[in-house]
């Protein structure tokens, strides 16, 4: 992963797949629905996106667990800079689907458990950043934002996918609303759907590798001024 | 045995023949945005959409490249060192 983030091939193939999304997602037949009508091609960017968001989300776990295994400042790097980059997905996410909320369910934004969780979701992860700008050690921020970052993963899956769907809830794909499985049956929108997924993800890849990489550049400007002085 | 599978599958085309024709049915009573497409503007939304796109890809790109630049500047400072 972190020899990937140099290579360019990959961001190619995620800007050619958000192209295929934009013309194939426009243009493709949709499933005549009520109420939906033609915003079910919203699936291709808010619900595409929040995948990302999860993908990335990920990644910086990963990255915080094997921090701690071995403290290289790198895999701090990795998962700070995926973990805010799933931030901005998931800021997308609540703002498109409170615009698709407005025009298919009346209002912008719902006393749903859907929403509410995964807003207290985001809102934890907004303090893993306020976390890291507060502790001005570098090793002491790695470590402590490693094990909050934990917690932070932790805490999203059980509010994002389960708490939801033992209750009943609008948003599809929870509680007693079996919409998504009318949508999911229909292989149109899947032809699109995937390959949005792993474009986004990959566009939220390519943001956070060119923060990962000034980063490293910073750190070695920093490790070179040190032996500058010391010499 | 084969008797009752062969009287089966008249009636599983029938039953595939009713949902299709219900599935037809439901289609057609859904507004859709028929005429957009019909008039063709909706590839003037696609073309927008790819311009954004297109020029927020391009600066994606040339910050890439800057970034790759600095990696190289300071490869050649640690080598002084």
């Amino acid at each position: 992963m972190i020899k990937l983030i140099e290579k360019s091939w990959w961001k190619y193939a995620g800007v050619i797949l958000v192209y295929y999304t934009i013309i194939a997602g426009f243009l493709i037949h949709a499933p005549r629905l009520d109420i939906l009508n033609e915003t079910i091609r919203n699936l291709f960017f808010h619900v595409a996106i929040w995948f990302a968001m999860f993908t990335l989300f990920i990644i910086s776990v990963v990255y915080s667990i094997k921090y701690l295994m071995n403290p290289k400042t790198i895999f701090d790097n990795m998962a700070s800079e995926f973990g805010r980059t799933g931030i901005v997905f998931g800021l997308i996410g609540v703002a498109t689907g409170s615009i698709w909320a407005r025009f298919t369910w009346g209002a912008w934004w719902v006393n749903d458990p859907k929403l509410n969780s995964t807003t207290v979701a985001l809102l934890i992860y907004l303090a893993y950043l306020v976390l890291r700008a507060s502790i001005e050690n570098e090793d002491q921020k790695a470590r402590i934002s490693a094990v909050y970052n934990i917690f932070a993963f932790t805490a999203m899956i059980p509010l994002v996918f389960i708490l939801p769907r033992l209750t009943d809830s609008l948003h599809p794909g929870n509680g007693g609303n079996p919409g998504f499985n009318a949508y999911d049956l229909d292989n149109n929108l899947r032809e699109v759907f995937y390959p949005a997924i792993i474009g986004w993800t990959l566009m939220g890849i390519w943001l956070a590798s060119l923060r990962i990489r000034l980063k490293k550049i910073k750190n070695k400007i920093i490790d070179y001024s040190i032996g500058i002085n010391e010499s | 045995m084969i008797k009752k599978i062969l009287y089966m599958i008249p009636a599983v085309f029938v039953l595939m023949l009713g949902n299709l024709t219900n599935a037809f049915a439901q289609e057609s009573n859904v507004e859709m945005a028929d005429a957009l497409r019909a008039d063709g503007k909706i590839y003037v939304v696609v073309l927008v959409v790819m311009i954004v796109f297109t020029f927020l890809t391009i600066y994606l790109v040339l910050t890439d490249r800057q970034v790759k630049k600095l990696e190289k500047d300071v490869k050649s400072l640690g080598d002084n060192k």
